[in-house]
């Protein structure tokens, strides 16, 4: 008897607690993948598909499935694969392609014909004309992807390395400085 | 008069070196042979150039144009030519250059038409705007623009205005020459921010190592009966700093990233106070600002110094020793070696030390951090500067800022105290800017990834209207092609129609191909009549012999052409046969 109590209070547990947990899984379901989410936000968004998927989105989505590899991102350079391979638990591997410094692309606007080409190419709308009419890159919006490069049927957009000025200047990390000691006159 | 003052936790108390400069009254300094104006000199949007090159200008013209309204306009500090407006290096830390406007003084030193306001007569919105286009900033260091603060809060109700004349730094005296020599000008500057903020009291802060200057303000505020209170503050680094000061006088603790403004409090400095009473009812624009000269030279002083003059000409004027090998602008604890001795005097430049080993001397190594403690009982914000130090030596960005280090003011006393001689203020100010380069990148992706997503969205949408209006014609023709035949059906027999009724499908989608044809059919035409609409614009008005050569070539060529066009065609079959 007593045995048979014990099943039940434990059976009765066990429907309780199946149902809170089915409960749970219907009402605090999570939308998507968080793991995908935290990959992208490391990801520099440049869109500029150098990793051979289609943006970033893509690429964080093949890395969480375990498809791609890490070091494919060199707009994330180094610091990027690191990151991603703190997050992922996975092994440093140095970047896949040469990391370039940041820049951003500039128009001729001398020599721009007005095609349009570029605007359809830049994923990220950083740049702004109308057919036939003189086109400009919004600097600031610019990722320096290089995708409206291979579009432009004149050759008048060129990549501008952003140098460092006043408003990004960084603090150096501290050097620690070590003096050799002076040479003891051998005894 | 007698008031309850108020402490702030730590804060040291290194030399002051502050009697060397205050013998001599504040002079003049001379014009200097050229004066490199930098744009950027506050806080805020970079101010746009509205000279070029070979522009004559007057003293207080304006040179640089306020950008938005966190910024400051810039003037010419005397009469001069503009020689270039280009890059030149800044004294600022990084040695980078920034746009600056190059002047060379005809020595004239003749003003623009100067407008003294009554400010009583103004609005308020009147009095800030002048402020702005007369470029006045908060000179105790940090440069905000002052007409940005001196919009009183909706929601708090302004209790106290803090004058802040405490000059806690060693070495700098400008703001006490100023309180000895201009106290009524400053009085009244006081005067301007009072009636636009509307504060219950008035404090005036000076340290009480300047009796003096704390003498000339209280006659300078008893002689314009005005009801500021001037208050002696115990000698104390930093207790000039905003936050200590306001602590020290009123006793609010402004807590971690708020502003004093939530608590009721507003802060200027002395200068400010000065420059804004000069701005409204002289009409002069900033120009010029008191400098310490002192260090390693023979005559320390004060001078009134345009704003802009190569610092290495003014040290000059005090005679440095020969064994002078750098610069310091700004004061030991907070300063910095400016990188070339020719960068210009900016309005931030409160003081310029001559620094030679012999005043101070180099430090020895760095040692490890032995977590004494000393640091974080010397900060003044009741920071832990250690922990933020392991934090920041391991880049652990992050726990940087659980340990508040964005309230870190950078003041020094954590490695004056330092016993192992660690550089902890280096440290954090690493910290800072590499969390700042990253919240800039962080932004700049956000933005590029709801940029990149919209354009998806938006491409999306595009497909689905054209696909959606292109089904919509050829409905439409269906439609009209379906009435065609039904008109047709009662014109010709019924036999017929009915044997067509069960192929209406088929009919619909020749209908729809039909129409797409017919579309292009007609867009072909279109460009068809434009191409020849497009005439050759250089053969009207022709010559009777021109037209007739033109003729005689025009046969030539069509006979070409002919058989040109035959042979292909007669080509063409035996090519795929072969095939």
């Amino acid at each position: 008897m007593e045995i048979l109590l014990a099943i039940a209070i434990m059976a009765l547990g066990a429907v309780v607690l199946g149902a809170a947990l089915g409960f749970a899984s219907i009402k605090f379901k999570v939308e998507g993948d968080p793991l995908v989410e935290k990959i992208e936000a490391i990801l520099p968004q440049t869109q500029c598909g150098q990793c051979s998927y289609p943006g970033c989105k893509p690429y964080a989505e093949a890395i969480a499935k375990g498809e791609a590899d890490i070091n494919k991102c060199p707009p994330g350079g180094a610091e990027g694969v690191q990151r991603l391979a703190d997050l992922l638990g996975r092994e440093v591997k140095p970047l896949d392609a040469e990391e370039k410094p940041k820049s951003v692309a500039i128009i001729d606007e001398n020599t721009c014909i007005g095609c349009t080409l570029c605007i359809q190419a830049c994923p990220v709308d950083a740049i702004v004309g109308a057919a036939k009419q003189m086109h400009t890159i919004i600097a600031p919006l610019c990722t320096g992807c290089e995708l409206c490069l291979p579009p432009c049927p004149v050759e008048c957009i060129r990549m501008e390395v952003i140098g460092e000025n006043i408003d990004n200047w960084k603090w150096r990390y501290p050097v620690v400085e070590i003096k050799a000691a002076p040479l003891k006159e051998a005894a | 008069m007698l008031m309850n003052l108020f402490k702030f936790k730590g804060g040291v108390k290194p030399p002051t070196n502050k009697t060397q400069s205050v013998t001599l009254p504040i002079a003049v300094a001379p014009l200097p042979s050229r004066l490199v104006v930098p744009l950027h000199q506050s806080i805020g949007g970079t101010p746009r150039p509205v000279v070029q090159a070979g522009d004559k200008v007057l003293k207080g013209q304006l040179i640089g144009e306020a950008d938005g309204w966190i910024s400051a306009a810039v003037h010419a500090p005397t009469s001069g030519t503009v020689l270039e407006v280009a890059m030149h290096v800044q004294p600022h830390p990084s040695g980078l250059d920034a746009l600056c406007v190059v002047i060379e003084p005809d020595g004239k030193d003749e003003w623009i038409a100067r407008e003294p306001l009554d400010y009583a007569s103004l609005k308020p919105e009147e009095v800030r705007e002048r402020l702005q286009q007369s470029g006045v900033v908060g000179l105790g260091g940090a440069v905000f623009p002052t007409h940005g603060k001196l919009t009183p809060a909706k929601t708090v109700p302004m209790d106290e205005l803090v004058i802040n004349g405490a000059e806690c730094e060693p070495f700098i005296t400008c703001d006490d020459l100023l309180m000895r020599e201009r106290a009524e000008e400053v009085v009244r500057g006081i005067g301007i921010f009072r009636d636009l903020l509307q504060p219950k009291k008035v404090l005036i802060g000076i340290e009480d190592n300047k009796p003096e200057a704390a003498a000339a303000m209280r006659a300078a505020v008893d002689a314009l009966k005005e009801p500021f209170l001037v208050v002696s503050v115990p000698t104390l680094y930093p207790a000039g700093g905003a936050k200590q000061l306001i602590r020290v006088l009123t006793g609010k603790e402004v807590p971690a990233s708020k502003r004093s403004t939530d608590l009721g409090v507003q802060c200027f400095n002395v200068a400010t106070a000065y420059t804004a009473w000069r701005a409204i009812a002289h009409g002069e624009p900033v120009v010029s600002r008191l400098v310490t000269i002192t260090g390693n030279v023979h005559e320390p002083r004060n001078y009134e110094v345009l704003i802009g003059t190569p610092m290495d000409e003014l040290l000059k004027l005090a005679t440095p020793h020969p064994d002078t090998d750098g610069i310091i602008m700004g004061g030991p604890m907070m300063g910095f070696l400016v990188p070339q001795a020719s960068v210009p005097v900016v309005k931030a430049t409160n003081c310029l030390i001559a620094h030679a080993d012999r005043l101070f001397p180099p430090k020895a190594p760095e040692m490890p951090c032995i977590r004494c403690g000393s640091c974080a009982e010397a900060c003044p914000h009741e920071l832990q500067p250690f922990e933020m130090y392991w934090f920041s030596r391991a880049k652990n960005f992050g726990k940087t800022q659980e340990y508040h280090i964005f309230d870190c003011i950078e003041c020094g006393c954590c490695s004056f105290v330092c016993p192992s001689r660690i550089p902890l203020v280096q440290y954090f100010r690493f910290a800072k800017s590499e969390i700042w380069a990253r919240e800039r990148e962080k932004k700049a992706s956000d933005g590029a990834k709801a940029r990149f997503e919209f354009k998806q969205m938006r491409e999306e949408r595009e497909k689905a209207e054209k696909a959606e209006k292109l089904a919509k014609a050829a409905a439409a023709q269906a439609a009209k092609k379906a009435a065609e035949a039904a008109a047709a059906a009662a014109e010709g027999n019924a036999a017929e129609a009915e044997a067509a009724a069960p192929e209406t499908p088929a009919v619909a989608v020749d209908a729809q191909k039909d129409a797409k044809k017919a579309t292009i059919e007609a867009a072909m035409a279109r460009a068809k009549a434009q191409r020849e609409a497009v005439q050759p614009k250089n053969i009207e008005a022709l010559k009777a012999a021109q037209q007739q050569e033109i003729d005689q070539i025009e046969a030539r060529r069509q006979a070409a052409h002919l058989s040109e066009a035959a042979e292909p065609a007669a080509a063409a079959p035996a090519s795929e046969k072969t095939e």
